[in-house]
């Protein structure tokens, strides 16, 4: 793939010597050494800087992060399981009109989802006019059979979503994944953002970035539109974070979004159930708990109707949620629509429920259960990225280009066993971007996860979590894999390439108190 | 709407009570720092009594340290190099101050989303520090270092924690535990220092027992306090009455008992339950240290007034447990 890198050595200065341009999207640069259009004010100041202001700036960055105590937990290894989500300096800049696509299109994807959960957990039209194969959604390891017939609020079974974009070789936003069980990485979005209005302050307001710092706000707002029917108060409603504990490898999020939304962080011990009621024990007796925003999965939720062992949940959850006591978001059983293999019938979900055309294709995709599929992809595993269909965070795939021999032979064998558990899709090329990695620019693999909110509207914030392959050539940007994150930074309309001082005038002045604002605001990311 | 309850709730915030599982956290923060802070202190002291005496003299103060600190005592001959790591550094004991700090700060870490993020860098920092340390004979030679940052670590925290976090119900749960525990370590220390230092407790002291009172003031960063209110003459008899009943000095009994009563007022004005029990034992306590009269204490005998103030310690804290961390769910729900 590096192969048809030619960096310039001539046209680029100190800065760029290493950055390399091939076949996939480069979000920077339009040919090499010519920038696009919005990248063109960021480019210029990375010419301007010198490569140590630019080291310099790098590990003032780290230690914010360090102090602040932003990190993540990796399992599977002893020590130092703590460890700082790594976080790249440069922006990745987002125009105005690439926005509005991709929030037209997470809007009618996300509609459809949840249209889709609502009729298989009732009616199941979908099944029967055998649009989405009935095997293939009872094989699902995620299918609740305990959510049959039962309501949720709203018909809102996935209130929170973070789904992954990559940008395909010609430009096009395509979906790779939807994560409809408990996304995490917002937080980072956030502390991504307040880390480099810090170390960019000019170039940021220059810009006519549009501000994510309201999402913990609209959060809570989607959260609270979710109460349940007999909530005695149903404008203000006990709203709680269900965390399974300091162990969690988002542990730090968790805190970080129950301070930023002002409620309470509380683990499965903290709460109880008494006639179908779900109640927190509190210093002033038990209160009651009407909406629950649980980052617990399905599994460890209630031991009396899921996993037996668990400690993590609390006993009776279920009945009270189905009782229509208590809300839980995301609802029980979303699992099931962000199945990798399900996930290939969602363009003709969004064509069945909404008549209309998918926004944001998907990627293709093979089954591996279909047998013209499979044979198709072992014929050509070198070429190809397999995945389990249930896992999540980059555990259990076989990336085929960068795989061993031996390591293609034992995933041939595991799909053979269990063909229903695996699909494939053809290594996509991601989008790359400017990353800085010792001091120089360097071009890097990333994607997009923008976090869509679901109450009585939807909400996206302007923005989401870039996060960065950090390894040279690397495509795996999950955390757990030596990835990073970077500030996304979706513009303004009109705000670069137009009348931009014009535009800045107009905003100077929303954004000194903007600025002002953010700046009597106590710290309160960590 | 919801029905009013007391002025402060409604004006102030929606709903009564913090999480349960988190004022426990709070208080055994507050304790087991606050322990941490007075074993540095005695250990501090001691190491520098040390220094001015034989060594048959010092024996004895190892094991009365030992005692005043209700660690397990040493049979045989003492090794203070094999002491004092048990007493500082040894995991194996729950009550060293490595152990201390880091459960401090590992009861921190479980509600860090509660104190403020200065409050935690600082707790981590102290822990990064202690842990850091090596035991062996060139540590004792600059213990004295390592004792005063670990004391100035934690004034630094508190104060961090005064600045920077509500004081609401969660900073009184802080306070309370830092108090309770005080009391009651005090409570031991005075008892173990009265139980050897028996004669002579009316006149000015003999230059022999000079070092032992020297010793409990330092223990108890009391010496320049009690030297301002009663010069450097040391009469056994006012340094009894200055760490009992001085209600202005922040290391008396009767100082840490008045700011557990006022916390425990507040928390329960906060979750509407300040008819309780802890409050009551708290209450009685508070009254009997504010009217007696060291006079009466020593004619009726110090140690089982000392031994009734560490009792009733003992019973606020199993109050509050009963009470605020682990109350019956079936009382609570028929009531």
């Amino acid at each position: 793939m590096t192969a048809s890198a030619v960096p310039s050595r001539i046209h680029l200065p100190p800065s760029f010597v290493n950055y390399q341009i091939d076949t996939a999207y480069d979000e920077m640069f339009a040919s090499p050494g010519v920038p696009r259009e919005h990248y063109r004010a960021l480019h210029q100041t990375l010419l301007k800087l010198p490569p140590e202001e630019l080291r310099r700036s790098q590990q003032a960055a780290d230690l914010a992060f360090l102090h602040e105590g932003i990190t993540f937990t990796v399992y599977g290894s002893k020590e130092g399981t703590e460890r700082i989500f790594p976080n790249d300096l440069l922006p990745r800049i987002i125009t105005a009109r690439e926005w509005a696509r991709i929030e037209k299109g997470l809007t009618q994807r996300l509609t459809a989802l949840n249209l889709f959960l609502r009729d298989i957990y009732h009616e199941g039209r979908i099944l029967s006019d055998k649009i989405v194969p009935r095997d293939l959604l009872y094989s699902c390891k995620h299918f609740r059979r305990e959510m049959r017939g039962l309501n949720v609020p709203r018909d809102i079974y996935v209130s929170v979503c973070g789904t992954d974009l990559v940008r395909l070789p010609d430009g096009t936003f395509a979906v790779l994944e939807d994560n409809l069980r408990v996304p995490s990485g917002v937080s980072y979005m956030v502390a991504n953002r307040k880390v480099l209005k810090r170390v960019f302050p000019t170039l940021f307001r220059d810009y006519g970035v549009w501000p994510i710092d309201h999402y913990p706000r609209e959060l809570l707002s989607t959260l609270r539109t979710l109460a349940p029917d007999n909530c005695a108060y149903r404008q203000d409603p006990t709203t709680v974070l269900l965390t399974p504990g300091v162990s969690n490898s988002a542990y730090f999020e968790h805190t970080f979004l129950a301070q930023q939304m002002g409620i309470e962080l509380v683990e499965g011990r903290d709460l109880l159930t008494h006639d179908n009621v779900v109640y927190m024990r509190t210093t002033a007796g038990l209160r009651r708990v009407d909406v629950i925003y649980r980052r617990v999965d399905d599994d460890f939720l209630d031991p009396l109707c899921f996993r037996p062992d668990s400690t993590l949940g609390v006993p009776g959850l279920f009945n009270a949620y189905r009782a229509g006591n208590v809300t839980l978001a995301n609802a029980i059983g979303t699992g099931v629509a962000d199945d990798k293999a399900v996930y290939a019938y969602v363009p003709e979900m969004i064509r069945y429920y909404l008549n209309e055309d998918a926004i944001l294709p998907n990627v293709p995709t093979f089954l591996m259960s279909d047998d013209m599929h499979r044979q198709h992809v072992l014929s050509d595993l070198q070429n190809m990225v397999v995945k389990a269909v249930g896992e999540s965070g980059g555990y259990g795939m076989l990336i085929g280009p960068q795989s061993t021999a031996q390591q293609r032979e034992e995933f041939r064998v595991r799909v053979l066993a269990d063909p229903r558990n695996y699909i494939a899709q053809p290594t996509l090329a991601l989008s790359c971007a400017p990353c800085l990695i010792d001091g120089s620019v360097e071009s890097r693999h990333i994607d997009l996860r923008p976090y869509i909110l679901m109450g009585e509207k939807v909400t996206l914030v302007p923005g989401g979590l870039t996060r960065v392959a950090l390894r040279k050539g690397s495509l795996v940007v999950n955390s757990s894999q030596g990835g990073g994150s970077k500030d996304t930074w979706v513009l303004r309309e009109g705000a670069i390439g137009e009348d931009i001082l014009e535009e800045m005038s107009k905003e100077l002045t929303s954004l000194h108190s903007d600025v002002a604002q953010r700046f009597s605001m106590p710290d309160r990311t960590a | 709407m919801r029905p009013p309850r007391n002025f402060y709730t409604q004006t102030f915030k929606r709903d009564a009570g913090m999480l349960s599982r988190v004022a426990n956290s709070l208080y055994w923060m507050g304790r087991y720092l606050e322990r941490a802070e007075h074993t540095s202190r005695l250990v501090n002291v001691e190491l520098q009594l040390w220094l001015d005496q034989s060594p048959e003299l010092g024996a004895g103060r190892w094991r009365f340290l030992l005692e005043a600190l209700r660690a397990p005592a040493v049979e045989g001959a003492v090794d203070p190099t094999q002491l004092l790591n048990a007493l500082v550094f040894s995991r194996a004991n729950g009550s060293s101050i490595v152990s201390c700090v880091a459960a401090a700060r590992e009861n921190l870490r479980h509600v860090r989303e509660q104190c403020s993020t200065r409050m935690w860098e600082q707790l981590n920092r102290l822990y990064l520090d202690v842990i850091d340390r090596r035991p062996g004979e060139e540590w004792i030679l600059q213990s004295h270092d390592f004792f005063l940052s670990v004391l100035e670590g934690a004034y630094l925290f508190h104060g961090i924690t005064d600045a920077t976090m509500s004081h609401g119900e969660g900073w009184q749960f802080i306070q309370l535990g830092r108090y309770v525990e005080r009391a009651d370590t005090l409570t031991t220390l005075l008892e173990t220092h009265f139980q050897r230092v028996t004669n002579h407790l009316e006149g000015p002291v003999e230059a022999a027992e000079y070092l032992e009172w020297v010793g409990l003031l330092g223990g108890c960063v009391a010496l320049e306090a009690y030297c301002k209110a009663h010069t450097a003459e040391i009469r056994p008899l006012r340094v009894a009455e200055f760490l009992l009943l001085n209600p202005e000095f922040p290391h008396s009994i009767r100082f840490a008992v008045d700011r557990v009563n006022a916390a425990l007022h507040l928390i329960g004005d906060l979750t509407q339950r300040s008819g309780k029990l802890p409050t009551r034992i708290a209450g009685r306590l508070r009254a009997q240290l504010s009217f007696s009269q060291i006079e009466e204490i020593m004619a009726e005998g110090i140690h089982a007034y000392l031994q009734n103030v560490r009792k009733e310690c003992a019973e606020i804290h199993s109050a509050i447990h009963d009470i605020y961390f682990d109350y019956s769910v079936e009382a609570e729900l028929a009531s």
